[in-house]
């Protein structure tokens, strides 16, 4: 099946910056594709490119079948793009921005209007739906934004940092529309700063760092590259470090870290959970009492830093406003996935980082 | 949430209209959003009031009775009569300034990429722009004429003149709007925007027929005030309302002012359209 999006070497530059420098991608229909990089890398400049709003010096792009640079109004009613800025008119309601967006697809105003009001249920924005939307938290812009994206069901999407500068419960809430999205056949291009993001969304990855593409796999494929697996334990008190790393010795490929004032120690093994039991049966049988204890693979963080030499979030503009978004605890974090007006309060301070 | 993402995916593509229906049908949708945008802000529209009207009253009475029309005897009414005209043209140029303003605005918000990434018309953003700035001015113009009537202006030459007056007054205002279309895209802030959009005003309104009779100016700009496309408009809405106090000025422009007020609109319209789409279009906001 042919990709639905493709980019052959694109080139960009705006005087003497190369934001692109050769970016070569494509996303199979129905499948996500995380474009992953620090601020700067040229995820945005990419996204531009393939949405018909900047033209590449050179290199070519075909969405959904149609070329980006020869038929852009064509290519435009087929893709939904959801920016970094929510892209919404504060001075009107949830409602009439909705509607105006689907006038603009050219739906019939009666199709806009259903259509309208459809989305903002599914968004949770009825109640808030004649309200103007500079009444609006950041999350609820964000999803305002994302529904406007969606007026024509297209099959092709872009969202750039879709929830940059969200708390983590409205973060969660994108994620699963955005998952709902892609089960129903969409395909998806999403840029995002953070690792957690691309590891639970996208089915490939490509890490763009200085306008190239510089990797591209899945996530475990990119995690594999950097290296096997480990175990962590804690120990319960000092005193038992030396015994632990005694009796995990067996199971090492090779030299165990040892962090002292948090009586944890890291082995390299291989063999996945088989070597974990076995590594927790050992401890138990010589009386180690331990306090934590798990098979640790590498993270994005890790592969990132291996790519480019400097982590994720380092580059210049460090408005680093986001501490939740970057733990590496993984899935699932942030509580349940409320996505009522409640959480959405927290959001403002974040929610308005630009 | 299942039930209602089912309709979230689907085949329903949206038809594609073209040419010029589709060009004035997302206009209009553009103007729908501006003139919404404009009874969220009533402050805009009101502060565009009081600035003529706040023109009205100051020249009619403190500078009424020392500016002298000639052909007429001083005071008597007779200036407000003179300055209407002007201070009507005035105003529909002046309302320019918010074209700049809110397209500046515009293009340093995320909306206008929306709109870029949207299929519609290209110039749909633009020309929306300025349909709800000529409905703003209309309004305008008609409560200045309001408060012009209450403080003793007059139409001298039935009403059917009148609103062909007032018809020329918005076309000039129409294509004025269109170089603050150009300028809005133009500068890098609204800020700049706003005082971009208005300085260059002053000259053009001022060396004019609008305030004071051209025969008073020194003779090099004399002609510039002649061949001002502001002017034409002025004579030929004195004509119009029936203002003109004594023989009009024999210069060509003065002569057949209701012909150039119409020619300068279009020319003006055509050029600055032309130029601010194609900006728009290669802007790179």
């Amino acid at each position: 099946m042919a990709p639905a999006i493709q980019a052959e070497n694109l080139v960009k530059t705006f005087g003497d910056v190369r934001a692109l420098d050769g970016v070569s991608l494509d996303v199979p229909e129905g499948t996500v594709l995380g474009l992953l990089g620090p601020n700067g890398a040229g995820k945005t400049t990419t996204v531009r490119v393939l949405t018909t709003l900047l033209r590449p010096d050179s290199g070519r792009a075909v969405v959904a079948g149609v070329d980006v640079l020869k038929h852009p109004n064509k290519v435009r009613s087929l893709i939904g793009l959801s920016g970094q800025y929510a892209a919404v008119d504060e001075y009107l309601t949830g409602f009439e921005n909705l509607q105006m967006v689907g006038e603009l697809y050219q739906m019939s105003a009666r199709e806009a209007k259903a259509r309208a009001l459809e989305l903002l249920e599914w968004f949770n924005l009825g109640e808030a739906k004649d309200r103007t939307a500079k009444t609006y938290s950041g999350g609820m812009r964000r999803r305002l934004d994302l529904a406007a994206a969606l007026v024509v069901r297209p099959p092709v999407m872009f969202l750039d940092e879709p929830t940059t500068g969200l708390d983590p419960r409205n973060r969660l809430a994108l994620w699963e529309v955005i998952e709902t999205l892609v089960e129903q056949g969409t395909t998806l291009l999403l840029t995002t700063q953070y690792l957690e993001e691309a590891d639970r969304l996208a089915h490939d990855i490509a890490v763009v760092d200085h306008g190239r593409v510089i990797a591209r796999g899945t996530a475990d494929q990119l995690k594999a590259q950097i290296g096997g697996e480990r175990i962590e334990v804690v120990v319960h008190e000092p005193g038992l470090v030396a015994d632990a790393v005694a009796a995990l010795s067996g199971y090492a490929l090779g030299e165990p870290a040892v962090e002292k004032n948090t009586r944890r120690i890291t082995v390299p093994v291989s063999g996945g959970a088989r070597v974990l039991a076995d590594a927790i049966r050992e401890l138990d049988s010589r009386g180690i009492e331990i306090d934590d204890i798990g098979l640790r693979r590498p993270t994005l963080d890790d592969v990132f830093l291996t790519l480019t030499g400097h982590v994720a979030e380092a580059a210049e503009e460090g408005n680093g406003a986001d501490p939740g978004g970057r733990g590496r605890s993984g899935r699932g974090q942030g509580g349940p996935a409320a996505d009522g007006p409640g959480p959405d309060k927290q959001a403002v301070a974040a929610g308005r980082e630009h | 949430m299942s039930t209602a993402t089912e309709h979230a995916i689907g085949a329903a593509m949206p038809r594609q209209r073209r040419g010029a229906a589709a060009t004035l049908h997302d206009s209009w949708v553009v103007a729908k959003r501006n003139l919404r945008r404009m009874t969220r802000i009533p402050e805009i529209v009101v502060f565009g009031l009081m600035q003529p009207v706040m023109f009205v009253l100051l020249f009619s009475y403190v500078m009424g009775g020392a500016i002298q029309i000639p052909g007429t005897n001083a005071g008597s009414g007779t200036y407000i009569q003179f300055l209407m005209a002007g201070i009507f043209a005035q105003t529909v140029t002046f309302a320019t300034a918010g074209a700049s303003a809110g397209i500046a605005e515009d293009m340093t918000k995320g909306l206008v990429d929306r709109f870029r990434s949207l299929p519609m018309a290209r110039s749909a953003v633009l020309v929306g722009r300025t349909l709800a700035d000529l409905c703003q001015t209309a309004f305008t113009v008609i409560v200045l004429a309001a408060v012009a009537l209450l403080v003793g202006w007059r139409i001298h030459d039935g009403v059917l003149n009148a609103l062909g007056a007032f018809a020329l007054l918005l076309l000039l205002g129409y294509a004025f709007s269109w170089i603050g279309a150009l300028i809005g895209l133009s500068v890098r802030s609204p800020e700049a925007a706003t005082s971009a959009g208005l300085i260059w005003l002053f000259p053009l309104t001022f060396v004019s027929n609008a305030f004071v009779p051209v025969s008073s100016m020194p003779g090099w700009l004399q002609g510039v005030a002649y061949w001002n496309p502001f002017s034409a408009t002025v004579q030929a809405c004195r004509d119009l309302f029936g203002n003109q106090v004594g023989p009009v000025d024999s210069a060509w422009p003065m002569q057949h002012a209701a012909l150039v007020s119409v020619l300068w609109s279009v020319l003006i319209t055509v050029v600055f359209s032309w130029l601010s789409v194609r900006k728009y279009r290669s802007a790179v906001g």
